[in-house]
């Protein structure tokens, strides 16, 4: 029953984040997209949790719903103008968007196929009870030992920060 | 001291006696929807009544004084008359996001007031993740305000919208980084371990001076997030009408009016929680008798006698500053809180080790 209820979960997520990214792309109005971008993303936070992955759920919710998704809502605001309904694009353009969704789904469904997925139902973490350990995080993520990624993470955040240095260095042009 | 676990328990239990356990597992989740649902209404109304007696005590005015004894039904009263109230269509208005904001707010708000733990034994999840679960869904809610202020067709509520993303962003970040100094203090980000860990000594004692900075900050900054006075640049009513909200009417606007009230309790509740104890009574280091007394008052009293305790500071701040102007609340926060908690974070590593 325990698994009947999961699954109900799931199927709940999976229409919400499905239907939604398809509206995300369809919809004509650009902050109704950002929208229901921000559903999908919700969505997705929605299945780690499922997974009892508690803190990439929140993660995702902070960095993706909190932040990603403000940051294109403001960007929005600031481009465009009030009603502004997309044009409708150049056939070129729809035979290669085509083109290209075609080959990343390609992608994608090979990698699920190819795929051995262990089925074992003594493995509980199939179904999620294990919650992942805040501190076993932290540690993989500061230290410097193997399968630890102290030395992604600090180039990551120059990255971010030379971003900042340039985002302020082309506002404060003129 | 009186532990809710075991009535939780106890419900568990009879529901397990005749359901199978998917279905108890349902029941429950539906029992805990419609309590924190009823919970949030009537701390709400409560909120709104607290609110406007204290405002009025502090413009030496008596308040609502009508309906009931010291008019305690006042607020009931306006609940029945904004449930009633009819809502307006407006014209050239993206009706799916006008629709959709105030329900982001106001679910942003419902899922962090779900998390916290009211009494011992009385939480309904206990995530690892505790605190930035909190931190997380809280900022849902700009999202909603955004939406709301764009969706509206209106130049009021746009400005209100920018300038609340732009104030909600900023303060999210103090907030944040207070809370994270109680987290170096404790090493743990789940709520009931950390309301455990300060049976001896609440973390603002323990924590000496930088927990006492951090809880300012976190007071301030939490103070801004909810969007009220002196922070209430969004919706300041002399310049911007009503701000995000001025479309909307009856119970729509009463969603927003109803998590601006929640949230100042969420942000007390939390303050309460991660600085005073939360449920936790006062306890001295070798004060034994003292200790015994104060264990004897329920938690819950405990955790709602802090949680107001809070309110009522937000409520004195409110209602004896002026409003800042955007850029020196900007500056404020850029300026002054932001490098203050970071080296307060510091100072409690250094601290700790």
């Amino acid at each position: 029953m325990d698994a009947t209820i999961n699954l109900i979960i799931f199927y709940a997520l999976a229409v919400v984040v499905l239907s939604m990214s398809v509206l995300a792309v369809t919809t004509k109005k650009i902050l109704r997209a950002a929208t229901y971008l921000l559903f999908v993303l919700i969505g997705t936070a929605g299945f780690y949790l499922m997974l009892n992955y508690h803190f990439l759920a929140a993660v995702q919710i902070t960095v993706y719903a909190g932040g990603v998704v403000v940051l294109f809502i403001f960007a929005i605001f600031l481009v465009s103008s009030k009603g502004e309904v997309i044009e409708p694009h150049a056939k070129r353009k729809v035979v290669l968007g085509l083109l290209a969704s075609v080959a990343g789904a390609a992608v994608v469904f090979f990698a699920l196929f190819k795929h051995q997925f262990v089925i074992d139902s003594a493995n509980t973490t199939m179904i999620g009870d294990q919650e992942m350990n805040m501190k076993v995080i932290g540690q993989a993520l500061i230290g410097t030992g193997k399968y630890q990624y102290l030395l992604p993470f600090e180039i990551l955040s120059v990255l971010l920060l030379a971003c900042i240095i340039g985002g302020i260095l082309i506002a404060r042009k003129r | 001291m009186f532990d809710f676990a075991i009535v939780t328990s106890w419900i568990d239990q009879f529901l397990r006696s005749f359901l199978s356990a998917g279905w108890t597992l349902f029941v429950e989740f539906v029992l805990i929807g419609l309590v924190i649902l009823a919970l949030y209404a009537v701390l709400a109304l409560l909120l709104i009544y607290v609110e406007r007696k204290v405002c009025a005590f502090f413009q030496c005015r008596i308040g609502p004084n009508r309906v009931g004894p010291w008019g305690v039904l006042q607020s009931v009263a306006d609940m029945v008359k904004i449930l009633l109230k009819e809502l307006i269509n407006i014209k050239r208005v993206d009706p799916f996001l006008f629709k959709a904001a105030m329900f982001l707010v106001i679910i942003a708000s419902i899922c962090t007031f779900g998390a916290l733990p009211f009494a011992r034994g009385l939480q309904t999840i206990d995530f690892n993740i505790g605190v930035f679960y909190l931190l997380a869904v809280s900022s849902l809610g700009v999202v909603g305000i955004l939406l709301a202020g764009w969706s509206s067709n209106n130049k009021y509520t746009m400005i209100g919208a920018m300038r609340s993303g732009a104030q909600l962003i900023s303060y999210e970040l103090s907030a944040g980084l207070s809370l994270m100094a109680i987290v170096v203090l404790s090493g743990s980000m789940q709520l009931s371990e950390i309301v455990n860990q300060q049976a001896e000594m609440w973390f603002i004692f323990k924590g000496h001076i930088p927990a006492f900075i951090a809880f300012v900050i976190y007071l301030i900054a939490g103070h801004a997030e909810t969007n009220r006075g002196p922070f209430d640049l969004p919706e300041a009513e002399s310049e911007l009408t009503a701000g995000y909200h001025t479309e909307y009417s009856g119970i729509q606007f009463g969603f927003f009016y109803l998590a601006e009230y929640l949230n100042m309790f969420i942000v007390a509740a939390i303050a309460t929680t991660m600085f005073l104890g939360g449920w936790m009574p006062l306890h001295i280091p070798g004060w034994e008798g003292f200790n015994q007394v104060m264990d004897f008052i329920p938690s819950v009293i405990w955790f709602f006698g802090k949680a107001f305790l809070c309110v009522f500071l937000a409520l004195w701040v409110r209602w004896s500053f002026p409003r800042l102007r955007i850029d020196q609340l900007l500056n404020l926060e850029w300026k002054v809180l932001m490098p203050i908690s970071l080296i307060n974070i510091l100072l409690m590593a250094l601290l700790v080790l």
